[in-house]
């Protein structure tokens, strides 16, 4: 087990330092970034001083080395556009996104692992067909457009809640549903399968012949192993919904770090997108990290591979 | 034994059906199979024609007749979708845009399809260094957030249809390379592959006469779902404004174009995302209608 969790946080070390580098090369896929700082009409000389300001004048591994001792100190300098640290900015902005990624995987969960139980207990039955059409609908929906339409019917039409904003929980709920029906097909395809699985093993014909309640039977015994691949499937939906938050949260004006990623982006301030796109790549790898520990612990067998 | 023996009746009921004619059944026995391929068939013509069906220049701007509403919300035939913002006839911009679509399904999931397949294959056939080092690349990817790469990358070289599809074609070979790779670890092991390697067959002609046919059903599907998966990401950054640049047709630029008029004209922006969604079911459809039917232990 100790040897697994070793093995497995070198691997996302290594990860993450190959992140680190390929972000930080961003700044230099644009051409020479003095001169996109300085702007299109800016002087021989000008360049020349941004680029001694910046240390762009140095060799590219230098600087790389240079970023990323000051990355690991949370420290990734001066965002250009809002002239304040990227990692003041950032900090501020990430609440809203966690509180939105942590409602998303929970809508997701409390919607599709009661559904796919369900489907599994009877398939091909109505509820089998009802899940099936939500997930296959699910994963071909926009999710901008879902937002929008959800602003048009609930935020306008009837009025029922704030279509943009984050000031209230009000404000969280058609951002969580956007965001978590996102996430849902996946998560109940999985438990479905799983159930599916588990229910014709033998050890629940042993349970049922042995007189155990229905009841028991499918949430102790069936439930209880086929939820463990939902497990590490959920870290990485997780992971990749705060990915999926920069579309939800340019809908619906949430002002989180996903926004912040668009906004910089449109304002090409490259210091704040490589932060962010560190500080994603980061939790999807912390996530995926620690579904892995968590699944090796709950099942030997995950250790050898 | 003469050809005509074989419309013997009983010889036929010992025979059984021809695998062919069973895959035949399967295939038109599938119904969300014949729905996504009856779908995409069409829209792949209204892409091929457009010149022909759309009744007007998808371009053509005309102050005197903006925002007209579509026929079926009290608007004239002229226009049977009606018009945008800039009083473009919508009907034809739609037509247009299922060109945009479809060419960025089908190049961008080409292109990751090449870079997955080859590195997939390559690790389940040789293992050892070299699938330590694909692993390690599909991890690599896996970390960074597609659309957060996608929209820095494209904001940096400049929106444009072209620029779009590469960058997309080179950040979603993913699931290639992991459903390839594990596809290549089942089958470089089989009798047949052993076979060609005794007989002296050489690693390229062992890899693609022997492994890629038999792996080709699991690369189909991986296909399909590449496809829907670009679809759906440029219409995203499209409609994020940093994707494929006005006044092209695309689907998520003209529901990012509505946005503004939602309030008043909703159906701006629920035609287009429609059609979108019609067009990503389809290929979600025939995908798992593919995995259905190219199944082993569907065959029985």
């Amino acid at each position: 087990m100790l040897l697994f969790t070793m093995k497995r946080l070198g691997l996302a070390v290594l990860v993450a330092f190959t992140v680190s580098f390929i972000s930080f090369s961003l700044l230099f896929l644009a051409g020479d970034p003095a001169v996109a700082m300085a702007g299109e009409t800016a002087s021989g000389e000008d360049i020349e001083a941004v680029r001694r300001l910046y240390g762009f004048d140095r060799p590219m591994l230098v600087q790389y080395a240079d970023w990323l001792l000051s990355a690991v100190q949370f420290d990734f300098g001066q965002s250009y556009y809002f002239q304040m640290p990227v990692s003041e900015l950032v900090l501020s902005r990430l609440g809203v996104t966690m509180t939105l990624g942590v409602c998303g995987i929970t809508f997701a969960i409390l919607t599709a692992v009661p559904l796919g139980v369900a489907a599994a207990i009877r398939p091909n039955s109505l509820i089998d067909r009802v899940a099936l059409f939500l997930s296959v609908a699910g994963q071909a929906m926009p999710s901008f457009w879902f937002g929008l339409i959800l602003i048009v019917i609930f935020g306008i039409q009837l009025g029922w809640l704030p279509p943009s904003g984050a000031s209230s929980p009000a404000h969280f709920v058609m951002p969580t549903i956007v965001l978590g029906y996102y996430a849902m097909p996946a998560i109940m395809r999985l438990t479905r399968a799983g159930m599916l699985d588990v229910l014709s093993s033998d050890y629940i014909r042993t349970a049922r012949a042995k007189g155990a309640p229905e009841g028991r039977v499918l949430f102790r015994h069936a439930l209880r192993n086929a939820i463990i691949p939902v497990v590490s499937l959920a870290a990485v939906q997780m992971g990749f919904m705060l990915g999926g938050s920069i579309v939800v949260e340019s809908i619906f004006a949430l002002h989180g770090a996903g926004y912040l990623a668009w906004e910089s982006i449109a304002r090409n301030d490259l210091p704040t997108v490589q932060a962010l796109i560190l500080v994603f790549s980061m939790f999807y790898i912390v996530f995926t990290f620690l579904a892995d520990v968590l699944n090796a612990w709950l099942d030997p067998r995950m250790r050898s591979s | 034994m003469t050809l005509s023996e074989t419309h013997d009746p009983i010889l036929k009921e010992i025979t059984g059906p021809t695998p062919g004619q069973m895959l035949r059944k399967r295939v038109f026995g599938h119904q969300g199979l014949m729905i996504g391929v009856v779908v995409i068939a069409i829209l792949t013509l209204v892409a091929i024609f457009a010149p022909l069906l759309a009744p007007h220049d998808p371009y053509a701007q005309s102050l005197m007749t903006r925002m007209e509403p579509p026929v079926f919300l009290g608007g004239e035939w002229e226009h049977p979708l009606g018009t945008d913002h800039l009083g473009r006839d919508y009907l034809s911009r739609l037509i247009y845009g299922a060109r945009v679509s479809l060419m960025i399904g089908v190049i961008a999931a080409l292109i990751s399809g090449v870079i997955g397949t080859a590195m997939g294959v390559a690790a389940g056939y040789f293992g050892g260094r070299v699938d330590m080092v694909v692993t390690f690349l599909i991890n690599v990817r896996l970390a960074m957030p597609v659309v957060l790469v996608a929209l820095a990358v494209v904001a940096i070289l400049g929106g444009s249809l072209q620029v779009v599809i590469i960058v997309l074609g080179l950040l979603l070979w993913d699931r290639f390379a992991v459903v390839m790779r594990a596809s290549t670890l089942q089958v470089r092991n089989r009798e047949y592959v052993s076979a060609a390697r005794a007989i002296g067959a050489s690693t390229p002609r062992v890899i693609l006469s022997e492994i890629m046919p038999n792996i080709a059903n699991n690369l189909i599907v991986v296909v399909t779902l590449e496809m829907a998966h670009a679809i759906l990401l440029e219409a995203a950054l499209s409609f994020l404004g940093l994707g494929v640049q006005p006044p092209t047709p695309s689907w998520g630029l003209m529901v990012s174009e509505g946005k503004n008029m939602m309030l008043f004209e909703p159906w701006m922006v629920v035609i287009p995302g429609v059609v979108l969604f019609v067009l990503v079911l389809a290929i979600n459809l025939m995908g798992d209608g593919l995995r259905d039917v190219t199944a082993p232990e569907n065959r029985s």
